[in-house]
């Protein structure tokens, strides 16, 4: 099957501002695909040239077998696109924001209602609220039933969990992973690392570039360096002793750890165990396997200007 | 000594009551975090807190002074960042800090002192003059953290400084917070990520208007019997009690 989305070498600027450098990487049909990076990096410019909303300075785009900046007409019937920025009426109630985009797709309110029912189960209770008096949570909800009610191939959703609490979080990727289930194709981006995990593939973005495309589960083998987590009830000390432990590679605060990267291919605990006694902190050191926001760090910090 | 004490405080809004009840205390120095799921309370609450918003009853002591008698003196002593706004972003760093510092009534030789400081603090030397919407994020929240603390306030409310920002900055950002909480200034901050739950001294959580619990991260987790702050907040959310 041909992929869902596929770009080639694209490249996007605004002014001076490189927004894409060069991004390739295929959306397969069927998956849930991440856009993992932080606010700046170029994912509400990528996800509105697959939303035919911008078009690429350089590169090649194909959604849904075209180009949508030719077929932009015959893609925006098909695709879902729900923005970063809350677009639904706000003094409309969450009934009549679904009543209309049920109309402007030219589907009867029971239909619309009949496709999202799992997710509008969640809001009908509040049907005669204003939306713009819904909680964080329930606005990503609304949102996301009024841009699957006319039933798309493709749904595009930029940063749909931004702002919304860690429990809604939960509940909005459990609906997206049962839509998916279900044949629908997503791309999603978020700044939350802790979300990648619960896509199919990601790719990491930073500056307008792809840092590394990958499944969650493969892409912390791309981690070069022996990793430990370390623990001490003196934090303070553990820092200090830590900015000047001489085989260190990197020392990230992970909550309540640190993760402390070797340099050394191939190296034990025992060093670092060493280095801490030796300055009088008692510590827990655990070699750990990297996780996706070790990952992200690394890959980052190989990009950044020095 | 606290930096915030609330008694009994309270917001309705007709028949909703978004703030219950609330008493508790904050103390001087301490990194605050205030959590709780989104329509849970905690900006309403912070909005009182700041002078923003009259409680409905109750009343709270915010830097020595009640919030209910002497708003305009509680804004005086306090700082304020979000993700959101706080800065001016056509201006530049130098014409938002004197723009803050007029508001805050600061005299030029003081402001030109603190500006001076500024720059070496958060090494700025070069993009004084600098637009604020050409900087780099990681620079912008510099910049916004440093303006708010420009009037060399008792408490700095953070609400959601670091969303969307990106993980290497985030820990450098909660260093900074970390090391101004050292000097004595009492941070209160709100959260979605719940790592950085994890790097205050003390945590409230609201669920439905009500503080729900009150502690160390080690001490709620411990109670609770989970292993991270993401569990504590997802369990308390749920209704579950600490």
């Amino acid at each position: 099957m041909n992929p869902a989305i596929r770009l080639g070498s694209v490249s996007k600027a605004f002014g001076a501002v490189r927004a894409l450098d060069d991004v390739s990487f295929e959306v397969e049909t069927g998956r849930l695909f991440g856009l993992i990076g932080p606010d700046g990096a170029g994912k509400t410019t990528l996800i509105r040239i697959v939303a035919s909303l911008l078009t690429a300075d350089a590169g090649t785009v194909q959604v849904l077998g075209n180009d949508p900046a030719v077929a932009y007409r015959s893609i925006r019937k098909r695709i879902g696109y729900m923005p970063g920025r809350f677009s639904l009426y706000p003094d409309l109630s969450v009934e009549e924001n679904l009543r209309f985009f049920a109309t402007v797709f030219g589907t009867p309110f029971a239909t619309a209602v009949e496709r999202v029912r799992d997710i509008y189960a969640h809001l009908e209770p509040f049907r005669t609220r204003r939306a713009g008096a819904l909680s964080g949570g329930m606005k990503q909800k609304l949102a996301l039933c009024c841009a699957l009610i006319h039933e798309p191939d493709l749904l595009l959703l930029d940063e749909p969990t931004t702002g919304v609490d860690a429990v809604s979080r939960r509940e909005f990727w459990d609906m997206l992973a049962g839509y998916r289930d279900r044949g629908l194709t997503i791309l999603v981006s978020t700044p939350y690392m802790d979300e990648a995990a619960r896509c199919d593939r990601i790719a990491f973005i930073r500056d307008g570039r792809i840092l590394a495309v990958d499944s969650p589960q493969t892409m912390p083998l791309r981690f070069p360096h022996p990793l430990f987590r370390v623990r001490s009830a003196d934090r303070a000390a553990l820092a200090a002793a830590l900015a000047t432990y001489p085989h260190r590679h990197s020392a990230y605060a992970f909550g309540d750890s640190t993760h402390v990267a070797d340099a050394r291919p191939g190296a034990g605990p025992e060093s670092l165990l060493e280095w801490l006694e030796a300055a009088g902190i008692p510590a827990r050191v655990e070699p750990i396997a990297p996780g996706l926001e070790d990952v992200f760090m690394e890959l980052d910090a190989l990009w950044q200007p020095v | 000594m606290n930096a915030i004490e609330t008694h009994h405080l309270t917001k309705r809004f007709g028949g909703f009551t978004a703030v219950d009840d609330l008493t508790f205390s904050v103390r001087a120095g301490e990194i605050f975090g205030f959590l709780g799921a989104n329509g849970a309370g905690k900006t309403t609450a912070m909005k009182m807190l700041t002078g923003l918003a009259a409680p409905t009853s109750g009343d709270a002591t915010v830097a020595g002074r009640s919030i209910r008698d002497h708003a305009v003196s509680v804004k005086k002593r306090i700082g304020y960042m979000s993700q959101r706004f706080s800065l001016y972003e056509d201006l530049s760093v130098r014409e938002n800090l004197r723009f803050f510092g007029g508001v805050y009534g600061l005299d030029d030789a003081t402001l030109a002192d603190r500006i001076a400081r500024f720059e070496t603090t958060y090494h700025m030397s070069g993009r004084m003059h600098t637009r604020v919407k050409e900087l780099p994020l990681g620079i912008k929240q510099n910049v916004a953290f440093g303006t708010a603390l420009l009037h060399q306030p008792d408490i700095v409310f953070l609400d959601e400084p670091t969303g969307g920002v990106d993980p290497i900055t985030r820990r450098r950002f909660w260093g900074m917070l970390v090391e101004e909480a050292a000097r004595g200034t009492t941070l209160f901050v709100t959260t979605h990520y719940m790592d950085e739950a994890e790097y205050c001294d003390r945590i409230g959580m609201m669920v439905d208007g009500k503080l729900v619990a009150l502690d160390t991260p080690a001490r709620l987790k411990q109670t609770m019997g989970v292993a991270t702050m993401d569990d504590v907040f997802v369990k308390l959310a749920r209704g579950g009690a600490a």
